[in-house]
């Protein structure tokens, strides 16, 4: 007998499609309310880090380097007081074989899967993850099929979208594009049931334990060459992998840097509008994904994220568009260092969070993304241009998504903005309220403040504050 | 006329409008889901035609046939002459003039 395949019957076996495709029974984790059992998800489905060493090494993922932007930071100095400019690193993620420090959480997941007897894998995707799968996957004998939000409905393409389908296609995988809407989850279940394959979905314990290697390999790199671990370590935000896996990773080696999330400010576009799709110059690293996801993270294609980045989140800033366009143009102008979008996200944000820092304090970008055709500043402002949006100069203030881009007219301009914490926070508790029927009980509050980063009187607070 | 086993890109409507999640912004409901993917053509057609593939991982789909040896047109787009401005902003306030 064949299923019923409307969008309805298939949402509604989205349940039994997961356990299988992904090899985990979340509910053995679940309270039955708010709660889950976080740690011993994390501790029970993943790997250990030695393990997670081994398999990458020998995936030739990992053990990327560190780079220190000297003429950056001199250029930073002359915009801070003195005294002032902490010394820029990155880590050139970029080294890794598909481009991308997601060649960590594929390596992973390609793993468990060939260990698992699955013949393919599966992930939905429309960024460098999907290339990092079909690597992994390439090199270790399994098929590969990534699902993409490409096009809108008339057939104009993200550029940088395009690249990655050609990147994935380049790996021997099979991509299937999408036009722009929520229910490409819809086609990757059909697909999961069709094929049988693995779920190499983003957002798995080992997908994200996989990124521990960076945070734990930044600490031991860091300490062999300077003595110290990094002041503070700035990661690209979008769906919180990034960031978790990397604190989990200085946690683990016992570092205490400070851990910042930046995201590029595409505050006005809606994710899901047709319309708007083509209007943004960033797939990735951006609030669109970054805020929704930190304030619900159980939005992903899993049951239970394991990217909980309130969790491992001192500050969070946003960067424009335009001086991410600047940063980038500027890393190669004085660095002679062509690196792609998302890694630059951060490093925009680290130019202007080193003038408030010290000059003897150590600042790190924790990643670089490979760059060329459709991915490069150049196509992306280009695209923009045929899209309507306005370019020119001036204060990265007046930038509005979607509307214009504006590059600062002079590199002082370049502005990390705080985003409030604690609103995210309480959106988070809100979000979590909402998703039971039942009062919190006081597993609840205890998990609240865990995932928040706080305490139970900021939860209990929080609610009161809800109610009222 | 494109022949039988050549590499071919498809087009499939996977939603139409009505069908579309309850939670999809009004634009987007106004449009269906559509699907593009490649592989081999199943049966001599001509573009347009409802066809069969066999794709990268061995599933069969089917759809209109838009293109033969579906090429990337992506590239580095139109020159951005903004961006010289800023590579010689950047080398003048560092290295002073003649750094250019
Ligand atoms: C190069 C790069 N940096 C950063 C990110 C953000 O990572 P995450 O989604 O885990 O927050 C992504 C992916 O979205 C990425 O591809």
């Amino acid at each position: 007998m064949s299923l019923a395949n409307d969008y309805a019957s298939v949402m509604a076996r989205k349940g039994e499609i997961m356990k299988k495709s992904v090899g985990i029974d979340y509910g053995e984790f679940e309270s039955g309310s708010i709660a889950f059992d976080y740690k011993k998800m994390m501790q029970e489905t993943s790997y250990t880090l030695e393990e997670m060493q081994k398999i990458q090494l020998d995936a030739h993922v990992g053990n990327t380097p560190i780079i220190e932007l000297r003429n950056l930071t001199a250029l930073a100095r002359k915009c801070a007081k003195p005294g002032f400019g902490a010394r820029i690193f990155i880590k050139d993620e970029a080294a890794n074989p598909s481009g991308s420090f997601k060649a960590r959480r594929a390596a992973n997941a390609v793993y468990h899967a060939k260990k698992l007897g699955f013949k393919g894998v599966l992930t939905a995707t429309s960024g460098n993850y999907g290339a990092a799968v079909a690597s992994q996957a390439a090199m270790a004998g399994l098929k590969c099929i990534v699902v993409q939000e490409c096009y809108d409905s008339k057939g104009v393409g993200q550029p940088e979208i395009i690249e990655k389908a050609r990147k994935c296609e380049a790996l021997g995988a099979e991509v299937v594009q999408l036009s722009v809407g929520p229910e490409l989850f819809y086609k990757f279940l059909l697909l999961l049931e069709e094929t049988g394959y693995f779920n190499a979905s983003l957002y798995t314990p080992f997908g994200i334990a996989g990124v521990e290697t960076l945070g734990y390999e930044t600490s031991i790199q860091f300490r062999e060459k300077y003595g110290k671990d990094p002041d503070a370590i700035i990661c690209t935000n979008a769906g919180g992998g990034n960031l978790t896996g990397t604190a989990r990773g200085l946690e683990k080696a016992g570092a205490t840097s400070t851990v910042i999330g930046a995201s590029v400010n595409l505050s006005g576009l809606h994710m899901a509008s047709d319309t708007q799709f083509n209007k943004k110059s960033f797939t990735t690293g951006h609030t669109g994904f970054g805020i929704p996801f930190s304030t619900w993270p159980d939005r992903s294609d899993v049951p239970r994220s394991a990217a909980r980045p309130l969790r491992y989140m001192d500050r969070y800033v946003t960067v424009t568009q335009g001086c991410v366009f600047y940063i980038t143009e500027t890393l190669a102008s004085l660095e002679g260092l062509e690196k792609g979008p998302a890694g630059n996200t951060s490093l925009a944000a680290a130019f202007s969070i080193a003038q408030e820092m010290p000059d003897d304090r150590f600042l790190l970008v924790q990643e670089t993304e490979y760059t060329g055709a459709g991915k490069h500043i150049q196509p992306q402002l280009s695209f923009a241009r045929e899209n309507g949006i306005k370019l020119f100069f001036g204060d990265p203030k007046d930038e509005i998504p979607g509307e214009n881009l504006v590059l600062p007219s002079h590199p002082s301009l370049i502005k990390a903005t705080d985003v409030d914490l604690n609103r995210l926070r309480k959106s988070l508790i809100k979000a979590a309220l909402n998703s039971v029927s039942a009062p919190p009980t006081p597993e609840d509050i205890r998990f609240l403040a865990e995932e928040t980063r706080t305490d139970e009187s900021f939860v209990r607070a929080a609610i009161e504050e809800l109610e009222a | 006329m494109i022949k039988k086993g050549e590499w071919v890109l498809i087009r499939k409507t996977i939603l139409e409008p009505h069908e579309r999640a309850p939670q999809v912004p009004d634009d987007t409901k106004k449009v269906p889901l559509i699907m593009w993917v490649k592989g081999r053509l199943q049966a001599d057609a001509q573009i347009g035609d409802i066809v069969e593939i066999i794709t990268q991982t061995g599933r069969v789909e089917q759809g209109a046939l838009l293109e033969a040896n579906p090429t990337y047109r992506h590239s580095f787009g139109e020159f951005i002459p903004e961006l010289l401005v800023i590579g010689d902003q950047v080398r003048e306030i560092l290295f002073g003039g003649d750094a250019k």
